[in-house]
């Protein structure tokens, strides 16, 4: 039993001197400044740019938001009126205007083409969009697409963008899955 | 069972005086060491004429005729060993004989005798090692639920905070083994980081009127102990195994103890729990698999004048959150609650992956008393802990491996008290507390910091009195004053630094302006004072009347303060406000209670009016280019909470016995009557129990729970959904119906030599295979809860 003591008490003594040194640490202060965090892979700009097949001007859907995902401010949102019947070549761009000069995203999700898919969600006078555009394993990226409008009227078009879908998928958003990188919608006037 | 008791602190003297007159009296008083509580029924005896006395229901007794000099006194107990005691008579003399308690299991004794009271009035109740322990594969939420009056909200069945009487979260305090856990009780799915396995014992008083523990526990205080350790030569322990059919997987825990007859003592404790992805009556709940690891050691020696203990524990916990509970907005959100069944059920698995959260929480104590004759106890404890938490988000890319949220919370506190226990009457504690908080949010995550660096500080100081009116009466009564300051750093995007108003309100305490975001130095000073008084009644040993008055404040939590962006884990977006204040409750309880061997009642009603409760609730939604969602913001607003906690019980006969049970809590807000949210609707259990001894103690308990609709809830929101293209109804308040439940549970226990026992206990939860959601899960937009499950447990004691 003394030898139990004996390491008891030692126990005792060192518990004690831990206590007071831990207790004095504490009362150290650091003001240490936190590093700044700047978000990696920010998009602020999402652009569309649909050129008539035919030729002619190319019109420019845009949408802005500066203060990224969690601001809260909203994206501005700005659009052209598409022409009835016609078909467009789509290309998409996205931009990270937090950096100068912008910092070009696409180049990104064209280099990572296999872990990228946008979908595009049509609905009233645009009658559908097709991709033209394929990654290395021949599944579709929508970087660039094709837009055909119906008779004039409303129309919008969902543009989402999906980091590491499934692929091949089914085409919906839904069976590809992944991260939501984009996710806007254009309400356009088809005259 | 058989006890057996020690005495101590016994000042042997010899005398030489030798009495000329032999009528003085000795009053006796004869206490437990531990926690002052009366021994009654003990025997006196005098050894020299064998005249005998017993000590009355508060422990005393009554020698008379006595002669100056010493006597030597035998004292048994019905349920202790008996032991010899020497005291010095010179006149009349009070003695207070300080007995220790040598127990093979404390919960027996638990059993037996009045519960050890935190407090004198206010309502409170304990769970023993057995109940505690049929919940060992669960958590200690789940536990906890036993106690009528708690509930819990949980984020799935593996993340279970407790409720008490309607509040959570920062409300409630939980003391584990003495030491205050700080383990970022501010989150919705921070659960708290407790080995339910770890803990001996668990007492919930409800409300704020433990004061020595914390003046701003407006919900509650929970307490998690050890039993009590002989104080002889001796070494046992126990090892639980559980198997739980719904997760395919199971949880052993192991505990041992040895002990010396000069109080030294070492005890470890250990546990593991697997379970795998859980069910749903009708499909798989993927990724809600959870691993968990804990281990703690103490050893010290606990004398009866002074004592010494150190204590360690570390918890480990990893837990899948359920994959469909992932959205990316809030289109995503609506068609989850437009849903029946969840978007992604996969093949039943044991793997976590992301989206999940893995927490380590370290925590030392050391702790020093002194009993200092004729004044009373002096405490001193030291303790230090640190919860670091990772919460991993559905990441791409680099960061696919990479935390989206890292915090480390270290906590120091020093604290000392001092219980003045020598007046006959009156018990005086006072008491004092430092401590030092410093949280570390780690910046490479790549993720905008949601909860800042700071450094707290927190002092404390606190007096409590009780006074025995009368043999049936006490009256008790305590202040406390608590100071902290946070003194934080802190990013703010410059949007929405404005969007906040901060610009006008706070622009002296910009540090340097970056551009897109501000880097600010917010130091915030929070003065709260509590207080407390009650009374207790006993009308005689069978009824008694319990009445408490509690203020209490609590300085908000540094969620309330800082939030301000995407909480990645719940796809919402949620903003703090530095102008928000403590809150101050105003709480009233009564209760009044019947214990006997045939039946009992409980009847607790109580009413907690809180200023300036802060409370956090959808209001809207933001865009964004990855879509819209969800604003959760906090706001302070006068509430009142009004609710009931009713209880009987009745043993037919000696096999059969049923148990009913009822609570309700109504939380509204003061000025225009809307109900505040997430409060726990109305609850009923029913249960019957049949018990024989002779079966090898086969017990066998039946169960009903029925848990009603709450119909008291905020209005859901108009949000505009980008997808739809048009404003839609979020259903994001109704709550889901109303259920009941069923639930079975057997137990047998063997008996072997040397005190070796092995119990076998089998149990169903929901055993009907409901379905069902809860009101208080925070994924019931997704999915169902847990169907049926079956648990096997072997316990072996050595």
């Amino acid at each position: 039993m003394t030898t139990t003591n004996t390491i008891f008490k030692n126990i005792k003594k060192v518990s004690i001197i831990a206590f007071s040194s831990i207790a004095l640490i504490s009362c150290s202060d650091d003001d240490d400044t936190p590093e700044a965090l700047n978000e990696e892979e920010v998009i602020t700009t999402v652009i569309v740019k649909l050129t008539p097949e035919a030729g002619g001007t190319a019109i420019t859907l845009m949408s802005k938001d500066d203060d990224g995902a969690d601001g809260p401010s909203a994206p501005v949102i700005t659009v052209e009126n598409l022409a009835a019947n016609t078909t467009y070549n789509g290309t998409i761009t996205l931009l990270n205007e937090t950096e100068s000069p912008a910092e070009d995203i696409t180049l990104e999700v064209a280099e990572e083409d296999d872990d990228h898919q946008f979908f595009y969600a049509v609905s009233g006078a645009i009658s559908g969009t097709a991709y033209t555009d394929m990654d290395e394993d021949g599944n579709p990226v929508g970087l660039k697409f094709t837009l055909s409008t119906t008779n004039a009227g409303a129309a919008t078009l969902g543009v989402t963008l999906r980091h590491e879908p499934k692929k091949p998928n089914d085409g919906t958003t839904a069976d590809a899955g992944g991260a939501t990188d984009i996710e806007q919608t254009f309400s356009i006037t088809v005259e | 069972m058989r006890y057996t008791l020690t005495i101590l602190c016994i000042l042997v003297c010899q005398s030489y005086v030798f009495a000329q007159d032999c009528n003085t009296i000795l009053l006796g008083e004869i206490i437990d060491f531990h926690d002052q509580t009366p021994l009654a029924d003990a025997i006196i005896q005098v050894k020299v004429n064998k005249e005998q006395v017993y000590s009355d229901e508060f422990g005393k007794f009554t020698l008379k005729n006595l002669c100056n000099g010493s006597i030597e006194l035998e004292i048994s107990h019905p349920e202790c060993s008996t032991r010899f005691v020497i005291v010095e008579i010179n006149g009349n003399t009070h003695k207070k004989i300080t007995l220790e308690h040598h127990l093979e299991e404390l919960d027996e004794v638990k059993v037996t005798g009045a519960t050890i009271k935190e407090t004198n009035s206010a309502q409170e109740k304990v769970l023993k090692t057995k109940q505690l322990e049929r919940f060992g594969s669960n958590n200690l939420g789940d536990a906890l639920k036993q106690i009528n009056g708690v509930s819990s909200l949980n984020t799935g069945s593996n993340i279970v905070k407790p409720i008490i009487q309607g509040l959570g979260g920062s409300r409630i305090l939980i003391l584990n083994n003495g030491i205050r856990m700080q383990d970022m009780e501010w989150g919705a799915e921070h659960a708290p980081n407790i080995d339910v396995n770890a803990a001996n014992t668990a007492t919930v008083v409800k409300g704020a009127a433990a004061l020595k523990y914390g003046g701003d526990a407006i919900g509650g205080v929970i307490l998690l102990d050890q039993n009590r350790i002989p104080k002889k030569d001796t070494i046992y322990g126990k090892t639980l195994l559980n198997g739980v059919s719904n997760g395919r997987g199971g949880n052993i825990s192991s505990e041992l103890t040895k002990a010396y007859e000069n109080g030294f003592y070492i005890k470890g404790q250990a546990s593991y729990k697997k379970l795998g992805d859980a069910e749903a009556p009708d499909y798989i709940l993927s990724n809600t698999g959870v691993s968990q690891f804990g281990a703690s050691v103490d050893f010290g020696r606990l004398g009866f004048e002074k004592g010494w203990s150190a204590y360690y524990s570390y918890f480990d916990t990893n837990i899948g959150i359920l994959s469909a509970s992932h959205i990316g907005n809030v289109d995503d959100l609506i068609s989850a609650i437009n849903s029946d069944e969840p978007g992604k059920i996969s093949d039943f698995t044991y793997d976590i992956k992301n989206p999940r959260q893995n927490v380590k929480h370290h925590l030392g104590k050391l702790k020093y008393y002194k009993r200092f004759e004729g004044l009373g106890k002096l405490n001193l404890q030291y303790d230090i802990q640190q919860n670091h938490r990772f919460e991993y988000d559905i990441r791409v890319g680099a960061d696919k491996n990479k935390a989206s949220l890292d915090l480390k919370l270290t906590t120091q506190t020093l604290a000392t008290d001092i219980t003045i226990d020598a007046f006959e009457k009156q018990k005086f504690s006072f008491g004092v507390l430092g401590r030092y908080q410093e949280n570390f949010a780690n910046p490479e995550t790549g993720v905008r910091r949601l909860i800042p660096d700071y450094d707290k500080v927190d002092f404390g100081v606190f007096a409590t009195t009780e006074y025995k009116l009368s043999d049936l009466t006490t009256a008790d009564a305590g202040i406390r004053y608590d100071y902290s300051k946070i003194d934080a750093q802190k990013f703010y995007k410059t949007s929405r630094w404005e969007e906040r108003g901060y610009d006008k309100d706070y622009s002296d305490i910009v540090v340097s302006d970056l551009g897109t975001q501000l880097l600010t130095n917010p130091e915030l000073t929070y003065h709260n004072f509590s207080a407390s008084a009650g009374l207790k009644h006993k009308f005689n040993t069978e009824n008694q009347f319990r009445f408490n008055y509690t203020l209490a404040q609590r300085a908000p939590n540094p969620s309330e303060l800082f939030s301000d962006g995407l909480h990645h884990s719940a796809a919402r977006i949620e903003l703090g406000d530095l102008r928000i204040k403590s809150e101050t409750s105003h709480r009233i309880s009564v209760s009044l209670g019947k214990d006997t061997y045939t039946w009992g009642y409980d009847v607790a009603p109580y009413l907690n009016l809180i200023s300036d409760f802060i409370i956090l609730e959808p209001t809207g939604v933001e865009f964004s280019l990855r879509g819209a969602f969800p604003v959760w913001e906090y706001r302070q607003t006068d509430a009142r909470l009004l609710g009931v906690d009713a209880s009987i019980y009745n043993n037919w006969t000696n096999n059969w016995r049923t148990d009913h049970k009822f609570s309700i809590v109504k939380g509204r807000e003061r000025s225009n009557n809307t109900a505040l949210i997430n409060i726990p609707s109305a609850r009923m259990e029913n249960g019957i129990t049949f018990n024989k001894q002779e079966w090898h103690n086969f017990n066998i308990a039946l169960q009903s729970q029925y848990v009603f609709r709450q119909n008291e809830y905020l209005d859901n929101i108009n949000v505009y959904s980008p997808q739809q293209n048009q404003e839609v109804e979020l259903d994001i308040n109704t709550p889901p119906n109303a259920y009941h439940l069923l639930k079975l549970d057997t137990e047998m226990k063997f008996n072997f030599n040397n005190n070796n026992a092995l119990t076998v206990g089998l149990g169903v939860t929901n055993l009907l295979n409901t379905e069902y959601r809860d009101y208080l899960n925070r994924q019931r937009y997704f999915t169902d809860d847990l169907g049926r499950s079956f648990t096997l447990r072997l316990k072996f004691n050595y």
